[in-house]
């Protein structure tokens, strides 16, 4: 008889507990203890050991890496101008892009019907690292650590528009109500920390190019949907509390505040006692866990221990909160202190005019704390086992918008192919993968497509994206959707 | 299954095939000699593992074979090169068992490729005796008519008074269980007041009902919560969640819309009893009533509750295509209870509904007389969030403002032209003139000036006014009718053939009477009395409202990936009854929470709990989590801050600072969040201001959906983010201030009686003398507490109006005594 597969195909009723049995061992166990009557501490201990037997990830094989950094840069940057290098685009300046190249193929409702006269990228680029890799003279800081990055250039996604793009990216489907690459991790692989949350959010409160037409985002990126919310993306404030309802108000303090959990916990512990159940512990557990996070988020976000060249590593502007750099910094922060997801948002890409100027705000606001970010990840040996990913939702085209210069243009949206890149987590670096053809239009070698890009990041952290499933209105849901998608083997070390 | 195993292969199977004797006791030991049911026990088994490849979907079929289908050509009976897939009676001599059973991963089924699980021993085991007793397919219970079944007989005569409990005490003396007690007073009152009405019972409702806790006193209370207008509110909670209402677009910039007109209907109808077919064909076709009502009109607005994208950067095809599939989904999921969106890219894998036939009910959708897209971003429609066409709603005063400023507007445009006729055409262009002018000339301009700044100040009086006038977007149908196209993998512009409205062949067919079927011919069949699915979705649903988990469990999905039902027959009997009450809802609600399986207490033994950990066969009174409003109305209703007005547009309640600015777009409209004040702030929670994009964080915290898709049933997490909503929260807070200074006010009552009082508030409970003693001795240390920290007691007792009568540290150490139990697992627990 085959043993049955580990399919991660939990029931609703069944999946990971955030809290563990250590994390019921709690200041109040003692209070508990006492008040318990010899039913309920049996079906405590019952409760206790099914809690103790699922905290173990489920993992299809064994992980590269632990934890995800995702760097999501919203509005979509320009691959021509940043990575995706082509030298002889400047002979074919203000000449209208081929139809062998185009092949008709479909363009945004604003660009619908022009024509498409090629602007190439007014940006030097010059060879970097041990493999001579081509990088944007936008990118000083991250050239620098170019022999971590894979560097891919043949990313594609199918939809053209910035919401549907950025929803299937985020969650493997144009359609709203699928849940996000982050909510799947927690709701897979369980928690690694009992203090902060599986999955945190970080959104860039200003950005330096671009901000008259600045992309929104949506809460369904890191939405759960039809998951379990407590596998949503917790969602860190720039302004007032880093946690919605984290603090106590004005004449509270944490005495007062403890005094008022034992009440809550011996009064539900007198209910649990009545009626016999265990989500009632569960409630008690939670409440801990709350009153824990009231004193790790704040240690979390204070920066006072960090030392001042570690805060120059990332820049000016870290000392700015809400800004990318800062944000980087808390990511790095969140990596020490075991979060398995945090996704930045950094918004402005969205350059249909004028991106010459806009494109170097944009990078300054990134290329020093991204870099700075793997640099001090990999100073604390955490680089190995925590993937940082880099991309927005789709490229810009190789035609132009706008005026068109030299040094002035704009680009439309672009799904065909942009450029992603991957470090550490078990990912090869120094290396390029992927081509395109001469304008940065179509892929002429190995496509990687948005869900073989979130395949990848399930494979480094041991999942089988096939595997990983969960049955909503009669499918099994995944996170790569139903098309298949597949793993880009030559990119992993 | 191109290649019959071949006899080599076989051979490798005799272990198993030949000795019969063991795989009785591994298999069958478990399934026993009872006649395996095809759709409760096989179908199953087939449409997760088989029908992806060998299901209802033509164009992915594998090794032409499907299975769902007992009398295809290629189905599981057909004569194939001298053998069958399955030959009934004959497992061993059937493909499908040898294919489940094989372990060369080559023959194997399902192939280790697919990822789907192989079988375990007792869906093995079922198959096995399924085909040894002869194969029988089954037409899928769901799409069969509902009959009402003779009642089963019930050992335990209490359980012989009510059909529902006929149906569950028989299920459960089938498996040997018995039923629990009644409820006791107290708890039951509670829960029935929370499942009818949302709110908690009022103290003075506990102790009339404590006068007399008979089944007529229950039932009185029964219908007076029902004939309550905050039944129509609770009820109105659920469907706005399944037709995703929303007071924002949902994509792209996100803008506001106004669709509130559409809620306070569904409310009213609730509380009106409007018979719920005609609450489901007014909202599907209201628009082609003859003579369409106003209410008719705007119940039609459910056709432009879908999410929708304004003008700039998506393709109008594109949009108009997606518009189209979101209603059809909403159709899908909220009326029939079918996943038919999952055909509009290839036929479904798994319920029998052809591209062509999810086509044909788009066919009933696509002629919307309107915009794909939403408009500019001015102009008083923009700022009203509203799109044509809808119709305006102006109140008998507002229509009088109205009209009177119409009339002024009028009279003050004619004057102005009378006037312009007197003067010369050059003076009326005086300041272009290099001439100076004539004292004449200035006055007429003068004149002019005046009539002219006097209509604009009346042109803003008016918007001024329509921006408070409610209208209802409602739908509308284009005179000639826009042919409808499979769309080749959903794309918007591959056309494939053209298709005709039209219903699923599975179901009941259309008998339209004219040659070309309207929505209103779809909403007549869609309510026909032998409907397999209208009547079932929505009873079950309702019972879920008021168990936790419907009959059918997944509510959503009424098709062969949907779970089967609990209690079948029950499920029937409650859909034929619904029905045959003229769609009854207050009756059919009233039945149910008079039986007692809805009355039984929710004290669960270890063993109903190991036996039945989901409460599915209702042993006992289902435990569950409330929804979001109800536990945030709860508390304002327990400290008399909440505010009972009835519709309107939704109210913005504070919330944390810069939640929209942080995601939204520099233009979306409104980009900030202004928060309400007064009253507004306390309205009941399906009144919140609800944008897609950031939905209030009250309401998503506690598993609220973000209302971009129909959702038909809630999750139910225990997290510590909701932990801490509760415990921070400052309305909240301001909530346990005011109770606290409620019960600190009250004279001649001790801190016992006052500690009893503020229990029985909050959770309608007597506190047990365990719980007084810990309440006694928190009020201590909070009061020690705070005795030592009067500044902190001030700024608590400052969230109190009218606290400066009392002393700060009294009425601290209250409020947290109040706040405590709001944070109670009671309070969100219902039970």
């Amino acid at each position: 008889m085959k043993k049955p597969s580990s399919q991660l195909n939990c029931d609703r009723q069944s999946d990971h507990p955030l809290e563990t049995f250590e994390q019921l061992q709690t200041r109040r166990q003692f209070l508990r203890r006492g008040a318990m009557g010899l039913g309920a501490a049996v079906l405590g201990n019952l409760y206790l050991g099914k809690l103790a037997g699922t905290q173990t990830p489920v993992t299809h094989f064994a992980p590269r890496a632990r934890r995800v950094i995702f760097l999501f840069m919203a509005g979509a940057p320009s691959q021509l101008d940043l990575f995706d290098y082509k030298p002889d685009l400047h002979r074919q300046f203000n000449q209208p892009l081929p139809p062998s190249v185009s092949k008709g193929q479909r363009v945004t409702a604003m660009t619908r019907g022009k024509e498409q006269i090629v602007a190439p990228s007014m940006f030097s680029f010059h060879q970097r690292g041990r493999n001579g890799i081509y990088m944007s003279e936008l990118l000083p800081h991250l050239s620098e650590v170019v022999d971590e990055l894979c560097i891919i250039k043949s990313t594609h996604t199918d939809a053209i528009n910035h919401d549907p793009a950025k929803t299937l990216f985020c969650t493997g489907s144009q359609i709203p109500g699928k849940a996000s690459l982050g909510s799947w991790l927690s709701y897979g692989l369980g928690s690694l920390n009992q203090n902060l949350p599986d999955f945190m959010v970080l959104n860039s409160a200003f950005w330096t190019g671009g901000t008259g037409n600045v992309q929104a985002l949506y809460s369904r990126l890191w939405g759960s949907g039809f998951l379990p919310s407590r596998h949503q993306g917790v969602s860190l404030q720039p302004e007032g509390d880093p946690v919605l309802f984290l603090s106590n108000p004005d004449g509270v303090s944490r005495e007062v505040r403890s005094k008022m959990l034992d009440l809550v916990s011996a009064l539900n512990q007198e209910q649990l006692n009545q009626l016999g159940d265990p989500e009632i512990q569960t409630t008690i557990a939670q409440q801990e866990m709350a009153f824990r996070m009231q004193a790790s988020v704040p240690e979390l976000t204070a920066m006072d221990g960090e030392p001042d060249h570690v805060m120059a590593l990332y820049g000016p502007e870290v000392h700015k909160t809400g800004s990318f750099a800062r944000n980087c910094l808390l990511a790095r922060r969140m990596i020490e202190r075991d979060v398995r997801f945090v996704q930045l948002f950094h918004r402005g890409w969205d350059h249909h005019v004028g991106l010459p100027k806009k494109l170097r705000g944009q990078a300054y606001d990134v290329d020093q704390p991204a870099s700075a970010l793997i640099k001090d990840l990999k100073l604390r040996g955490l680089l190995d086992e925590t993937l940082v990913v880099f991309g927005g939702e789709f490229g810009r085209t190789t035609f132009g918008q706008g005026k068109i210069e030299r040094d002035q243009y704009g680009r439309d949206h672009h799904p065909r192919c942009f450029t992603t890149w991957m470090a550490g987590g078990g990912i090869k670096g120094g290396i390029t993968y992927g081509q395109t053809d001469d304008f940065s239009y179509n892929i002429v070698e190995n496509p990687v497509h948005v869900n073989d890009f979130n395949a990848t990041i399930l494979h480094q952290l041991g999942i089988d994206h096939e595997r990983l499933n969960f049955p909503f209105q009669g499918l099994d849901q995944r996170l790569t959707g139903v098309e298949g998608a597949s793993i880009v083997h030559d990119i992993l070390a | 299954m191109n290649n019959r195993l071949t006899q080599d292969r076989t051979t490798v199977l005799n272990a198993w095939l030949f000795m019969p004797s063991l795989l009785s006791v591994m298999l069958l030991n478990a399934i026993g000699g009872e006649i395996i049911d095809f759709d409760q026990a096989i179908s199953p088994i087939l449409s997760r593992r088989c029908y992806q490849c060998h299901g209802p979907d033509a164009q992915h079929i594998k090794g032409d074979l499907r299975l769902d289908l007992a009398s295809a050509e290629n189905g599981p009976f057909a004569q194939r090169d001298g053998y069958r897939i399955i030959e009934a009676g004959e497992p061993e001599k059937s493909e499908l068992w040898l294919r489940i059973v094989a372990t060369d991963p080559d023959e194997q089924m399902p192939p280790p490729e697919s990822k789907h699980q192989p079988l375990d021993e007792r869906e093995r085991g079922l198959i096995y005796r399924w085909i040894q007793q002869g194969a029988k397919y089954q037409n899928f219970w769901a799409f069969e008519t509902p009959i009402k079944r003779s009642l089963p007989e019930v050992a335990d005569s209490d359980w012989m008074e009510h059909p529902i409990d006929r149906w569950v005490g028989h299920a459960l003396e089938q498996r040997g269980m018995k039923p629990s007690g009644l409820a006791d007073p107290r708890s039951l009152i509670r829960r029935l007041s929370l499942d009818l009405t949302g709110l908690p019972p009022s103290p003075e409702e506990v102790y009339q009902w404590l006068e007399d806790p008979s089944e007529a006193g229950f039932e009185d209370f029964v219908d007076r919560y029902l004939n309550r207008p905050a039944f129509g509110e609770h009820m109105a909670k659920y469907w706005l969640d399944l037709v995703r209402f929303a007071d924002t677009n949902g994509l792209h910039h996100d803008h506001y819309r106004d669709m509130t007109p559409y809620r306070d209907w569904v409310i009213r109808s609730f509380n009106d009893n409007l018979p719920f077919d005609a609450f489901l064909s007014y909202q599907l076709a209201g628009d082609l009533y003859p003579d369409a009502s106003t209410d008719q009109l705007i119940a039609s607005g459910f056709n432009r509750l879908h999410l929708i994208i304004d003008v700039g950067t998506a393709l109008p095809e594109e949009s108009f295509t997606r518009n189209v599939v979101d209603r059809v989904t909403a159709f899908g999921t909220a009326f029939l209870g079918l996943t038919v969106q999952c055909a509009s890219c290839h036929d479904h894998k798994f319920d029998p509904v052809s591209t062509r036939e999810f086509y044909q009910l788009f066919a009933f959708f696509n002629n919307f007389d309107g915009q794909p897209e939403t408009g500019g971003r001015s102009g008083l429609d923009f700022r009203r969030g509203l799109q044509a066409p809808y119709m305006d709603l102006p109140s008998p005063a507002q229509r009088n403002r109205l009209l009177e400023l119409d009339r002024r507007l009028g009279d003050l445009s004619e004057a102005q032209a009378a006037f312009k006729a007197t003067i010369p055409e050059a003076s009326c262009v005086g300041d272009q003139t290099e001439q100076p002018l004539s004292e004449e000339q200035a006055r007429q301009n003068q004149r002019l000036q005046a009539m002219e700044s006097q209509i604009k100040s009346l042109r803003v009086a008016r918007d001024e006014l329509m921006m408070t006038v409610p209208a209802a977007m409602i739908m509308k149908e284009r005179e000639a009718i826009r042919p409808a196209h499979i769309l080749k993998r959903g794309v918007y512009d591959q056309y494939g053939q053209e298709v005709q409205r039209d219903t699923p062949a599975v179901l009941p067919p259309l008998n339209a009477a004219t040659a070309t079927p309207s929505r209103l011919d779809l909403a007549r069949w869609v309510t026909r009395a032998d409907h397999p699915l209208t009547a079932r979705v929505a009873v079950n649903r309702f019972w879920q409202q008021l168990f936790g988990t419907g009959l059918v469990k997944t509510s959503e999905d009424f098709g062969l990936q949907g779970e089967r039902p609990s209690h079948p027959a029950l499920l029937d009997y409650l859909a034929r009854e619904f029905v045959d009450s003229g769609w009854d809802l207050k009756r059919l609600i009233k039945h149910i929470v008079m039986s007692r399986t809805y009355r039984q207490h929710s004290v669960a033994t270890l063993e109903q709990r190991a036996m039945d950990p989901e409460n599915r066969l209702l042993a006992r009174g289902s435990r569950y989590r409330m929804d979001a409003e109800m536990i945030r109305d709860q508390i304002f209703h327990v400290s008399g801050l909440l505010n009972h007005s009835i519709g309107g547009k939704s109210v913005k309640p504070p919330q944390p600072a810069k939640l929209w600015e942080i995601v939204a777009m520099p233009n979306s409209y409104p980009r900030t969040y202004q928060p309400d004040e007064g009253g507004k702030i306390y309205r009941r929670s399906l009144y919140t201001f609800w944008k897609r994009a950031l939905p209030p964080p009250q309401m998503s915290l506690f598993d609220a959906p973000s209302r971009e898709a129909c959702v038909a049933r809630r999750e139910r997490t225990n997290t510590p983010l909701q932990a801490l909503l509760l415990m921070n929260e400052p309305e909240f807070f301001k909530a346990a201030a005011q109770l606290a200074n409620q019960l600190v006010a009250m004279e001649g009552v001790d801190d016992l009686g006052r500690l009893s009082m503020a229990h029985e508030m909050v959770t309608t409970q007597i506190p047990s003398e365990r719980e007084i003693t810990v309440l006694v001795e928190a009020l201590h240390a909070f009061r020690t507490m705070y005795g030592a920290d009067p500044a902190a007691a001030r700024q608590l007792a400052d969230l109190a109006s009218g606290s400066e009568i009392l002393e700060a540290p009294e009425l601290a150490a209250w409020t947290m005594i109040t706040h405590s139990l709001f944070n109670l697992d009671t309070v969100r627990y219902r039970q």
